[in-house]
C-alpha cells in the first residue's frame, strides 16, 4: 500500500508502476497447463501399470497363498490340478540371463575399451553409429537366430553329454547367447560413453610416468568410469530379464527347475508371453498368475534401474 | 623443420639412429610389458570383431535363408496359410496405421513433457525430479509389461478399446514415450540460455521464445528421438502380443478401430509354423525389416551428426 502511495505521489505517477504484460497472458497459462499434463503423463502411466499389475495380483493371492507362489518349486497354472510355485520361472529366467551376461559383458567391455582407448578416431567414427544402428536390430530377429543358427551350431559342436549335452531344439544357452549379442551394443556404447569422459588429463599424467596403454586403460580408465560401466552392465541385465522374444522362440515353454544350459525352460516373460494372448477371461485364477509373475518382473526390473539411475548421475557428476 | 631441408639419404639414417638410440635410452617399458600390452590391444580387438561378426552373422543368415523369397510377392500378397502365397502386404498396412496413430499421440506428449521438464521445471523441485525418475524408470520397463498394461487398460475397461489399431498404437506411444522425452529434453538443454534472454530482452513470451526459438534450434535432436522411437515401434512384438496379435490375421486392417496385426507379429507367426516353407519366409521378412530399421535408425544418426550444432 504504500509504495502505490508513493507512486500517486510521484511525478512519474503516468507510467505503469511495474514492468507487466499488457494482457494477462491466459494462452501462456493455458499452455503452461498443457505442457505440465504431457509431463505428468509419465507419472499417470507408472501409476498405472502399477495398478494394473497390483490389483489382479492381490485377487491372486486371495486364491493361492504368497508363501506356495514365492518359494513352491513346481510351476504348472495350467495343469489340473494346477501349481503355481514360480521358482521354476524365475530360475529360468536368471539362467538365461547367465549365459546372456556371461557373454556380452567381456565382449562389450572389450569392444568399448578397445573404442575409447585404443581405436584411431576415424575406427571409432565408423563403428559406433554401426553398433548403434545395430542396436535397432528387432529381437524376433534374433530369436529366430537362435533357433536357426545357434542351435544348431551348438549341436555340432557340443561333446556328448558334456553338462547334460546335446542341447535340446530349444534351450537356455541359445537363447542367453543370441540375448548376449543383443545387448552388447548396448554394454560397449554406454561403456564408451562413459570411458571417453574420463578427462585426458589422467591418461597424460599416466603416460607421463612411463606407463603403457594397457594399464592406462584398465588401471586409470576403468576405474575412472566404473560406476558408468557398471550402469550399462545392469541396464543390459535389465534388458536380459525383460527380454521375451528370443525366449519364447528359442527357450520353450518348459517350467523346469534346472541350471543345465541345454534344457528347455520357461522364462517369466515366456510364460507371459505364452499365457497373455488376449482370449484368456478376466478374473480366472490363470488371468491374475500373468499379473502376479508380470509384477513380480517389474520389481525386479525396477530394482536394478534404480541402481543404475544413481550410478549414473554418480558419474556424471564427477565429469561434468 | 625448414631448417634441415634439403635431407641427404646420410641425414636420415643419422636422424632414424638417434631417434632410436633416444627411444633406448629413455623408454622404461621393459620387453614384457610390450609384448602384453599387444596382447591385450589383439583380445580387445578380437571382442569387437567378435560382436560385430556375429550381428553381421545374423544379417547374413536370414539373407541366405530368405533370399529366394525376397521379392514383390514378400510386398505384395497378404498373410495366407499357404506359405508359398503368404506375403506381408496386410502387416505393412497395419504397421503404418499403427505408427501413424502412434506419431499423432508421440510427438506432442514426448515434446511437450520434455519442454515442460527443461523450460518449466524448476531445477531440483520436487514435482520436476519426480517426474524425471519416473522417466529414467519407465525406460527399463520390459515391454511385455505395456502390453498387459495395454491389456488392463486400453483393450479392456476403462479404456475398452477392445483388440484394434489404436490400442496397439496406445500402448507402444507409452512404451516408446521416455526415448523422445530423454533426446528432446538433451536437444532442449543444449540451446544455449543466450538466446532465451535475447528472445525475452526484445518482449517475446515464455511461450514465444520457446515456439520461435528454442523449438526450432533444437529441432535436430528432436527429430533423432523421434526417428529413434519410432524405429523401436515398429520392431517390438512382445507388448502386442497381450493385445491379441498373436491370432493368425489375412485380413488387410482399414483404419483405428480394425483388428491389427504388425509385421514383427506376422513374422513370430511364420516362425512359428512348423512348415519349412514358412521359415524361408520368416527369414525374408525379417531382412525386410532389419533393412526399414536399420535405414531409420541411420537416418537418425546422420541427423544427429549433421546438425549437431555446437554453440
Amino acid at each position: 500500500m504504500e509504495a502505490r502511495d508513493l507512486a500517486a505521489s510521484s511525478p512519474i505517477a503516468a507510467l505503469p508502476r511495474r514492468l507487466e504484460a499488457a494482457s494477462p497472458r491466459y494462452g501462456e497459462k493455458v499452455i503452461f497447463g498443457l505442457l505440465a499434463a504431457c509431463a505428468g503423463l509419465s507419472v499417470l502411466t507408472t501409476t498405472a501399470i502399477v495398478i494394473s499389475l497390483i490389483v489382479p495380483t492381490v485377487q491372486f493371492f486371495g486364491d493361492v497363498p504368497i508363501g506356495d507362489f514365492l518359494f513352491g518349486t513346481d510351476w504348472g497354472p495350467t495343469f489340473t490340478p494346477p501349481t503355481f510355485g514360480v521358482l521354476p520361472i524365475v530360475v529360468g529366467t536368471l539362467s538365461v540371463t547367465f549365459w546372456a551376461l556371461l557373454f556380452a559383458i567381456p565382449i562389450g567391455l572389450g569392444s568399448a575399451i578397445y573404442l575409447s582407448e585404443y581405436a584411431s578416431r576415424r575406427v571409432r567414427k565408423t563403428v559406433k553409429p554401426i553398433l548403434e544402428i545395430l542396436a535397432g536390430i528387432p529381437t524376433v530377429a534374433f530369436g529366430f537366430f537362435a533357433l536357426v543358427f545357434i542351435t544348431p551350431q551348438l549341436d555340432k559342436i557340443w561333446p556328448d553329454h558334456f553338462l547334460g549335452g546335446p542341447p535340446l531344439i530349444f534351450n537356455v544357452l541359445a537363447g542367453g547367447l543370441a540375448i548376449g549379442l543383443m545387448i552388447v551394443p548396448v554394454i560397449a556404447s554406454i561403456s564408451d560413453d562413459a570411458m571417453s569422459a574420463v578427462p585426458s588429463g589422467l591418461r597424460e599424467g599416466a603416460y607421463a610416468l612411463g606407463t603403457t596403454r594397457a594399464k592406462v586403460a584398465t588401471r586409470v580408465v576403468f576405474p575412472a568410469a566404473f560406476s558408468g560401466i557398471v550402469a550399462s552392465i545392469i541396464l543390459g541385465l535389465s534388458r536380459a530379464i525383460g527380454e521375451t522374444m528370443v525366449v519364447l522362440i528359442a527357450v520353450g515353454s518348459t517350467p523346469n527347475l534346472t541350471l543345465s544350459p541345454v534344457e528347455s525352460v520357461q522364462a517369466m516373460t515366456a510364460f507371459i508371453g505364452t499365457t497373455a494372448t488376449g482370449d484368456i477371461p478376466t478374473g480366472s485364477t490363470i488371468y491374475k498368475t500373468i499379473f502376479a509373475v508380470a509384477l513380480l518382473l517389474f520389481g525386479m526390473t525396477l530394482l536394478m534401474n534404480m541402481l543404475s539411475v544413481r550410478l549414473v548421475r554418480r558419474f556424471r557428476e564427477v565429469y561434468e | 623443420m625448414g631448417a634441415f631441408e634439403p635431407r641427404t639419404a646420410r641425414a636420415e639414417i643419422a636422424v632414424a639412429g638417434a631417434r632410436g638410440v633416444t627411444a633406448e635410452v629413455l623408454s622404461t617399458q621393459p620387453r614384457k610389458e610390450v609384448i602384453r600390452n599387444a596382447v591385450f590391444a589383439a583380445i580387445l580387438f578380437l571382442a569387437l570383431a567378435l560382436a560385430l561378426a556375429g550381428l553381421g552373422l545374423l544379417i547374413g543368415k536370414n539373407v541366405v535363408d530368405g533370399h529366394s523369397r525376397l521379392n514383390l510377392d514378400l510386398i505384395t500378397n497378404n498373410n495366407s496359410s499357404d506359405p508359398l502365397h503368404a506375403g506381408l502386404r496386410n502387416a505393412i498396412v497395419g504397421t503404418l496405421w499403427i505408427i501413424a496413430f502412434v506419431l499423432l499421440f508421440l510427438i506432442p506428449l514426448g515434446v511437450g513433457a520434455a519442454i515442460f521438464l527443461e523450460e518449466y521445471g524448476s531445477r531440483g523441485s520436487r514435482f520436476t525430479r519426480m517426474i524425471d525418475l519416473n522417466v529414467q524408470n519407465l525406460a527399463g520397463v520390459p515391454s511385455i509389461i505395456y502390453g498387459l498394461l495395454g491389456l488392463e487398460f486400453v483393450a479392456r475397461a476403462p479404456l475398452n478399446l477392445g483388440y484394434v489399431v489404436l490400442a496397439a498404437s496406445l500402448t507402444l506411444t507409452l512404451l516408446v514415450l521416455p526415448v523422445v522425452i530423454l533426446a528432446s529434453r538433451e536437444a532442449i538443454r543444449a540451446v544455449p540460455d543466450s538466446i532465451r534472454e535475447g528472445s525475452m530482452a526484445l518482449g517475446a513470451t515464455k511461450w514465444q521464445t520457446i515456439r520461435r526459438q528454442v523449438l526450432p534450434a533444437s529441432i535436430a535432436g528432436i527429430a533423432t528421438g523421434v526417428t529413434l522411437a519410432t524405429s523401436r515401434a515398429i520392431g517390438e512384438t512382445a507388448p502386442l502380443i497381450p493385445l491379441g496379435a498373436a491370432t493368425f490375421l489375412t485380413f488387410v486392417p482399414s483404419g483405428p478401430g480394425s483388428e491389427f496385426t504388425a509385421m514383427p507379429v506376422t513374422i513370430f507367426n511364420w516362425v512359428k509354423q512348423p512348415q519349412p516353407e514358412f521359415q524361408t519366409l520368416a527369414a525374408a521378412g525379417i531382412v525386410l525389416l532389419i533393412a526399414l530399421l536399420v535405414a531409420l535408425n541411420s537416418f537418425a544418426i546422420w541427423l544427429r551428426n549433421r546438425y549437431e550444432q555446437r554453440w
